[in-house]
Formats: structure tokens, C-alpha cells, sequence
């Protein structure tokens, strides 16, 4: 049994140990907001928060996961500015790499709250997304931060 | 969306609604439009499949056949509806529809959503609809009031009548105007008049996308669903040779290994189980049928094939005479490598085969043949088989293709059990049907006042028709293979060479490798405007014109083609100076009844051969367009997708099947490489066009023509690697 923390709730799932994070979540506690894109970390489609930081559950044994800290997609907060500014821009088009772009981008904002458009492109750069949102990912990137500025909040 | 709709809960919940349904029957003449709600008697054994609905909760419904796959149908079709029918927006709510023939695209003849044609096939229809809506509850709102029709004014999701200071919302009208008949004219309302439509609107499907609850295909989830896994050949041809099933049966959760035209399917209660059975099930391949097979001879084969005898695809004048004669000859060869798809969200299918009925949830691009497919196979009858289409991520073309269905009716059937497929990134790329690689030479001669003249085409290509209709290919020709160059007779797409050239002769040969291919977004538009945009930029350069210049004379019969170049070259500040190393290109392709230019500027670095491309401006012009902001989007997504292909993206094939495996060794663009896009929307066509995939057309081009303005050398080969680059620029200084 592999005891698990996500979005503020406690899961025991029956799988074995080296099972990758991502199907547990995904396949077991039916939180299919976390997407499979490459399975080798590449493309980012699978990015959770673990401990904080965004990582990519693909190739994380379930094991690893045990004790730790995970928020998914589902559990990023509604008004959160990351959510918000995607839907102000319009960033999404079929969506799929969006709820693992908006993780990594929301760990980002949370590190570096006013990151400069080299910080955001260096920041980025590890994440794929096939319909070319590229520039609009960018767009919502900076609105984020303008409210959460506003705001007075930290992402 | 909710993607459980059957067709008979879809009828049931229209009678049992109880307000306002409007459904259509079809037949050859086209769409009839119904009121489904009224005389329930006359629609006995009649099965109407409803195009929208008001209910009493002053709800409007639209559904829609068309898939959604990023571009932005549902919300466009939605716009349509609630334009035409005086909603309010906020009221609207888009569903998607099941499989049938009410929702076959009239441009296509059944329900695909392929050649960006999904807004421009279904708005006249959408907008009667809607119409005959808005006028039935105008009828029912005056009747009430006892006031003629023509005092009253729908507003926004209300009849008002001002006379009386009386308004009465849809919800309210919707029952009485249900009883009431389709009206048999219908008054359009005029573009000025129009609320949504031309307006940029947000996407209906962006707050679950947003929120990580859109179901996609991979999302399905169905009571008891096992898994499945496919072992597949590793190369072209490849036959099993040996398997050790006791040993995948052996692994805990697996239940059956499976046989299937395509590979052994490993069936399992979890993914893990099942990739585990597949890695236990170790399938030892024969070498297949061309194990020599790799880049080298692949382009080796396809130069080769252009030396042999085609089939004639077009002509016009006598290409060879007036080539005979010309003051300047320029010949050029053009190679343009195999591409995947890599669509996001790997292939797969969720399929339940029962003794009576079968359920499809996929991610597809085509409900008809999934249907037709899904049938054949469960051995039910279509109206048997019920195709739930998922939100997709992404599909590009790949997804019009039924053999994901297949694999999962053939594994649901064989354990009895809800099967979904899964493919990994590795199968997705290995198995995937590619962008054909084509090899094109031309040779063209300009007369002594530099006028292009005569014009001969040799093209070798794969066939994309084969495994779509094999009977549309006639002659050896093959239209798909060759959109960009020529089209069907009287299409209305008008994927051809638009230039006025007086002799020209278009040849064309299948290539016989063993490689799947299939559309990929613009389907051959994409390689076919490489070399046509490319060679006409060298003609102008032999003519010593300016490449603008040179394109409009050429261009008299196509009155968008020379609005979309002068509006680019104009924003663009086409013929200002630029510094050194740096490079301006135009190129220009109208495709699916839309007109596209694009300027970009690069700049290439001689020394290590890297090709930075920072700055495209495209104008297109695609008729009316329904939401500019998607208009925008999907403009500039074709620009990037065309931009990695450009720049990245070639398929590796080693021992003749497929060396590339994931998003490590198979390059696609990302942000840093991404040049800041402006899109201008010219409204000047009558006629609507379709957005999806204009966009990438003309990108590569205009980038390897920037690359000569920058060097001097011509790139004829996608994609511009650093050591091509590096090879074009010795090339030119030898």
C-alpha cells in the first residue's frame, strides 16, 4: 500500500512501488488533469507540484511521492492568477500541455514573482506544445504577474 | 462537453425537454430543417438529430458533429447559432453530437473534420437554422401578445414588443413556439447587423481546459476498464516470429494477449500491468520487407524515382517547346523530409463491444468512418455502434484516421471486457501515418523581357489517397499528394498554383516506399508551397525582380493573393534595409479557400551555421471571419508547427522502420525559437475560407527565401539544420 498526499487530501493505493507517479494520479485517483505526453520528462504535459516545486510526475516512482507534498492541476486554487490570466489571454487551444504549462509557470511565479522575459523563456523552454500557444503562454505569463502584483500576492 | 450522448437518449431528452428543438433530416437535396418537438406521432420511427435546443431554463443548446481539437469550432458554430438566433451569448452552451449523417459536413460528405472546413461548411446551414428559430419565437411571442409579428423584436435571448413595453425571454417562449411549424422563409439577418459574429470572443471550452477537467480521450473513464498495449513490428512489413505468452500471462493484472492486424495486444486491469505483459511477451520480428532502409536511401530512392516516368497531373501550353527556345533556363531540385504528427495526447481508444451494442469513446476526427470501422469489426450494425467524440490534444490530420478505433473494438471484443488502447510517445512517432517526404525538380525559362514562360514539374510523393479511397487515384495521380500544385476539378478549395504561367506541365509519380503517410495540417500544401514559393523566388532573382514584384503580374485572375502580398509586404517594411547577416523573405499560398502571405526576417549566423528566425508577418484574408481571435491563434499555430518543420523536425528511419522514438531525438520548436507573429486580417474574399491550415503554407518558403536575401545561397532541403546551412553557404562561395 502507497500512502499519498494530494491536493490536501489523504490516498492509500494498492500499486506497486515503481509504478510512475503520473498513472497513480491520473489511473487510481482519478485526478486526470495531469496529462501523459512523452513519458521521459521532456515535454512537461505531466508537471506537478511536489514539496513546491514543479516536477514531472512521468518518471517519479510512486514510492518516491510517499510523504511529500503533491498539488495537481486540479488542486492549483480557481482564482489562482496562473488560472485566471489562461483564460484572459486565451491561452489554450486543444488544451492538453495547458494544465502541466500552468504548473510549471504558477512553481515559477511562486520562486521569481516578477521573472524578466529571459527568466520566463529559460524558465520555459523544457515544455512543448503542439497547436504553438507559444506566444500567448508568454501573454499569460505577464498578465499572471501584473495580477498578482496588483493584487499584492504572491503567485 | 459531456460526451455520453447516444443517439436515442439524444432523441429521448428532446421530446422529454419540452422546449424549442430544432433537428434536421438530410437527403441528397441537403438539410430539412424539423421542429423535433412537435407532433411527436409524425416522427415515429424517425430519427432526427437535433441542432440545437431552448428550454424552459432559458437555456440555449447547441450541438455540434464537428470535432474540437484546439481549433476552435464549438465556439465558432456556437457564435453562428447565437447570432443568427438572437440568444444571448451567456445563455449558449455547445455539446458535442454523436455519430450520424445530420452532422456530416456538406463540404465532405460525411462527419470528418478535416480541410479547415468545419465553420465554413456549417454556416449557411447554422445560420437557417437558427433563423427558423428566432422566427418561431417571434410568431409565439405576438400570438401571445395578441400583436402583430412585425411589431416584435428578438434581443438578445428576448421578444420585446415596444409598443407595449412587453418582453417575454426564450425561455418563456420556448414551449408555445415548439408547437408552432418551421417557417418556409427564412430572412437572414444582414452582416451589420450581426452581435458575435466578426467579434472576438472567448472560448467556450477554455474554463475546463483551464481548470484540468476537459475529457480527453486518455481521460475516459468506464466501469471495469482494462487496458491494452500493443507489441508491434520494428520495421515496415516485419512479421512475429516468436512470443512467449505464458510469460505476459504471468504477469499480475494481465488477462489476454490478443492478435490484431497491427501488432499483439497485451490486455490488462492497469497500464502497468499491460506494458509489463508486452515487455514479458518479448515478440522476436523478422527483418521486414526493405531492412536496408534508412534516411540515406530513402532520398537516394526518392531522386531516383524523379528520373522515372510519371503520370500527367495538369497541363496547360506546350511546357517542353517553350522551354526550348527561352533566353534563361533555371532548374532546381527540392527534397522535404517525412514529418510526424507528435499530437500532445498519444494515440488511443476506449471501446466496449457488448452482444448488442457498442460504445466508442474517441478522440476522432472522423465519427463516420470510426462508425463504419467499429461496425464492421464488433460485427454490429452502425446504428448499433455509438461514437462518443472526446476533446482531443490536437489533431492535425492524424486523427482522421481509424486504426486506433480498430485496435479497440478488436481488444474489447476478444476479452469482453471496456478496453482502452494506449500508445506510448515511442509508438506514436514509430507508428504514426507521416507528412509525406517529396522530391520535386523543376526546370523554368524566362524570355528575353524576363517574363516567365514556361514552366515543367516533376514531382515523386506518397500517396495519401491509398488508404483513404484508392479509386479517387486516377492515371497514377494522386490530387492530395499534389494539393498545393493541383486540384480536384472544380473544387472550391483552390489548393493549386495560382500563378498565370502559359505553358506548364505538372508530372507526377507514387513513390513506392513502404512508408505510411497521411494529411498533416495543409495536408501537401505545406511541402508543395516549399518548392513552388522557393522556385518562383529564384525565377524572380534570374529575371532580376524583386520577389514581390515579380509575384503580381502573376497573380491577375487572384485579386486575394495580391491583397494578402501588398498588406504583408506593407506592414512588414518590405525593401527597408536590414543589417548584416540578416534576411528578408515573401512567400504566399491560398488554400482551402483562404489567402495567405507572410514576410519573415531572419538572421543566420555563418559561423555556426543557426538559423534564428525573428520576426513573420502574415496577412491573410479569409472571408468573413467568425471569431478573430481564433482566426489569430490559429494563424499563428500554423506558423509555428511550419516553423518547426522548417527548422527541426525529420522522421529518422534506420533497418527499415523508424529510429525515431520521443521528443529527445524528434525536435519540435519551442519558445525560445519562436519569433514574435503579427497577424493582419484582411477582409476581402466573399467567400468564407477556412483558417486551420493556411497558416503553414507559406512559412517555410518565406524563411528560405529570407535565408538568400541574408546569404545569397539557396536552401533547398527542410529542414534548415546548422550544417545544410553551413553546406548552402560553401556551396555558394565555391
Amino acid at each position: 500500500m502507497i500512502s499519498l498526499h494530494v491536493n490536501g487530501k489523504n490516498y492509500r493505493v494498492d500499486v506497486p512501488d515503481d509504478m510512475p507517479l503520473l498513472w497513480v494520479i491520473r489511473d487510481y485517483l482519478k485526478l486526470t488533469g495531469t496529462k501523459f505526453g512523452c513519458g521521459i520528462g521532456e515535454c512537461g504535459a505531466c508537471t506537478v507540484h511536489i514539496d513546491g516545486k514543479a516536477e514531472r510526475s512521468c518518471g517519479i516512482p510512486v514510492k518516491e511521492a510517499q510523504g511529500k507534498k503533491i498539488i495537481t492541476i486540479e488542486g492549483l486554487p480557481q482564482n489562482h492568477p496562473v488560472k485566471r490570466a489562461w483564460i484572459e489571454e486565451q491561452v489554450v487551444q486543444c488544451g492538453y500541455c495547458q494544465p502541466g504549462v500552468m504548473m510549471q509557470v504558477a512553481a515559477l511565479l511562486s520562486e521569481t514573482p516578477k521573472p524578466n522575459a529571459e527568466k520566463i523563456i529559460n524558465a520555459m523552454d523544457n515544455v512543448i506544445c503542439r497547436c504553438g500557444t507559444y506566444p500567448r503562454i508568454k501573454k499569460g505569463i505577464e498578465t499572471a504577474v501584473q495580477m498578482a502584483r496588483k493584487e499584492g500576492k504572491r503567485p | 462537453m459531456k460526451t455520453s450522448m447516444t443517439r436515442r437518449s439524444f432523441l429521448k431528452g428532446s421530446l422529454a425537454a419540452t422546449g424549442l428543438t430544432i433537428a434536421v433530416s438530410v437527403s441528397p437535396l441537403g438539410y430539412r430543417l424539423l421542429n423535433a418537438s412537435e407532433a411527436k406521432g409524425a416522427l415515429k420511427g424517425f430519427k432526427p438529430n437535433i441542432w440545437y435546443e431552448i428550454t424552459p431554463n432559458n437555456v440555449v443548446t447547441v450541438f455540434i458533429g464537428a470535432s474540437e481539437m484546439g481549433q476552435g469550432t464549438h465556439t465558432a458554430l456556437g457564435m453562428v447559432i447565437a447570432d443568427e438566433l438572437d440568444a444571448d451569448w451567456k445563455q449558449v452552451k455547445v455539446r458535442q453530437g454523436p455519430a450520424a449523417k445530420e452532422y456530416h459536413n456538406p463540404l465532405l460528405g460525411e462527419q470528418l473534420t478535416v480541410a479547415s472546413a468545419a465553420v465554413r461548411g456549417f454556416y449557411d446551414p447554422c445560420r437557417k437554422a437558427a433563423a427558423a428559430g428566432r422566427a418561431m419565437l417571434v410568431k409565439a411571442a405576438a400570438a401571445s401578445w395578441r400583436v402583430p409579428e412585425n411589431e416584435c423584436e428578438a434581443i438578445k435571448g428576448t421578444v420585446a414588443h415596444k409598443k407595449s413595453s412587453r418582453k417575454s425571454t426564450y425561455g418563456q417562449l420556448c414551449l408555445a413556439a415548439a408547437k408552432l411549424e418551421i417557417p418556409r422563409e427564412l430572412a437572414l439577418k444582414k452582416e451589420s447587423d450581426f452581435r458575435y459574429i466578426g467579434k472576438p470572443t472567448p472560448r467556450l471550452d477554455a474554463p475546463a481546459k483551464v481548470r484540468g477537467v476537459a475529457v480527453y480521450g486518455l481521460d475516459v473513464s468506464v466501469p471495469g476498464l482494462h487496458y491494452a498495449v500493443l507489441a508491434r513490428p520494428p520495421a515496415y512489413g516485419a512479421k512475429p516470429v516468436s512470443s512467449n505468452e505464458k510469460a505476459a500471462l504471468q504477469i499480475k493484472g494481465v488477462v489476454k494477449v490478443v492478435e490484431t492486424p497491427m501488432g499483439l495486444a497485451v490486455c490488462a486491469k492497469s497500464l502497468d500491468a499491460a506494458w509489463k505483459g508486452r515487455e514479458a511477451l518479448a515478440v522476436k520480428w523478422d527483418k521486414g520487407a526493405l531492412p536496408q532502409m534508412d534516411n540515406d536511401f530513402i532520398e537516394k530512392t526518392m531522386m531516383a524515382e524523379l528520373d522515372k516516368p510519371g503520370s500527367k497531373a495538369m497541363e496547360n501550353g506546350d511546357a517542353k517547346k517553350a522551354l526550348e527556345g527561352v533566353a534563361k533556363k533555371i532548374k532546381s531540385t527540392y527534397f522535404v523530409p517525412y514529418v510526424a504528427h507528435t499530437l500532445m495526447e498519444p494515440i488511443n481508444c476506449t471501446a466496449y463491444v457488448r452482444k448488442d451494442q457498442c460504445d466508442v469513446w474517441a478522440p476522432t476526427q472522423g465519427q463516420t468512418g470510426a462508425q463504419m470501422l467499429a461496425s464492421q469489426v464488433s460485427g454490429l450494425p452502425p446504428d448499433k455502434v455509438n461514437i462518443h467524440t472526446t476533446y482531443m490534444g490536437c489533431g492535425l490530420g492524424r486523427r482522421a484516421a481509424p486504426d486506433f478505433v480498430v485496435e479497440a473494438v478488436i481488444a474489447s471484443k476478444a476479452t469482453g471486457k471496456p478496453v482502452k488502447v494506449v500508445w506510448t510517445r515511442e509508438e506514436d512517432i514509430k507508428y504514426d501515418f507521416f507528412r509525406s517526404a517529396t522530391c520535386q525538380r523543376i526546370e523554368a525559362g524566362l524570355d528575353g523581357q524576363g517574363q516567365l514562360i514556361g514552366w515543367y514539374h516533376k514531382a515523386v510523393a506518397g500517396s495519401i489517397m491509398t488508404p483513404i479511397n484508392p479509386k479517387a487515384i486516377q492515371n497514377g495521380v494522386d490530387i492530395m499528394s499534389l494539393w498545393g500544385l493541383v486540384d480536384f476539378p472544380g473544387s472550391p478549395d483552390g489548393n493549386r498554383i495560382l500563378y498565370e504561367i502559359p505553358n506548364f506541365y505538372l508530372e507526377f509519380l507514387i513513390s513506392e516506399l513502404p512508408i505510411p503517410v497521411a494529411p498533416w495540417r495543409s495536408v501537401q500544401n505545406g511541402p508543395n508551397a516549399f518548392v513552388t514559393e522557393c522556385f518562383i523566388d529564384e525565377m524572380a532573382h534570374a529575371a532580376g525582380k524583386n520577389p514581390l514584384e515579380f509575384r503580381l503580374p502573376l497573380l491577375k485572375e487572384s485579386k486575394g493573393a495580391q491583397r494578402v502580398l501588398k498588406v504583408a509586404a506593407e506592414k512588414a517594411g518590405w525593401g527597408k534595409a536590414l543589417s548584416e547577416g540578416q534576411g528578408r523573405g515573401i512567400a504566399q499560398h491560398h488554400c482551402f479557400g483562404t489567402d495567405v502571405a507572410m514576410v519573415a526576417e531572419i538572421a543566420v549566423n555563418g559561423k555556426d551555421g543557426h538559423v534564428k528566425v525573428n520576426r513573420v508577418v502574415v496577412a491573410v484574408d479569409c472571408g468573413l471571419a467568425v471569431n478573430p481571435d481564433t482566426v489569430e491563434a490559429q494563424i499563428k499555430g500554423g506558423v509555428i508547427n511550419a516553423l518547426s518543420t522548417a527548422l527541426k523536425e525529420e522522421v529518422r528511419f534506420a533497418n527499415g522502420g523508424v529510429k525515431s522514438a520521443n521528443f529527445n531525438d524528434y525536435g519540435i520548436l519551442r519558445m525560445s525559437e519562436v519569433p514574435d507573429i503579427e497577424v493582419h486580417i484582411v477582409k476581402g474574399n466573399d467567400k468564407m475560407g477556412g483558417i486551420g491550415e493556411p497558416g503553414v503554407p507559406p512559412t517555410a518558403p518565406a524563411v528560405a527565401n529570407a535565408f538568400f536575401n541574408a546569404t545569397g545561397a539557396r536552401i533547398r532541403r527542410i529542414p534548415f539544420t546548422p550544417e545544410r546551412v553551413l553546406a548552402a553557404i560553401k556551396e555558394k562561395k565555391a
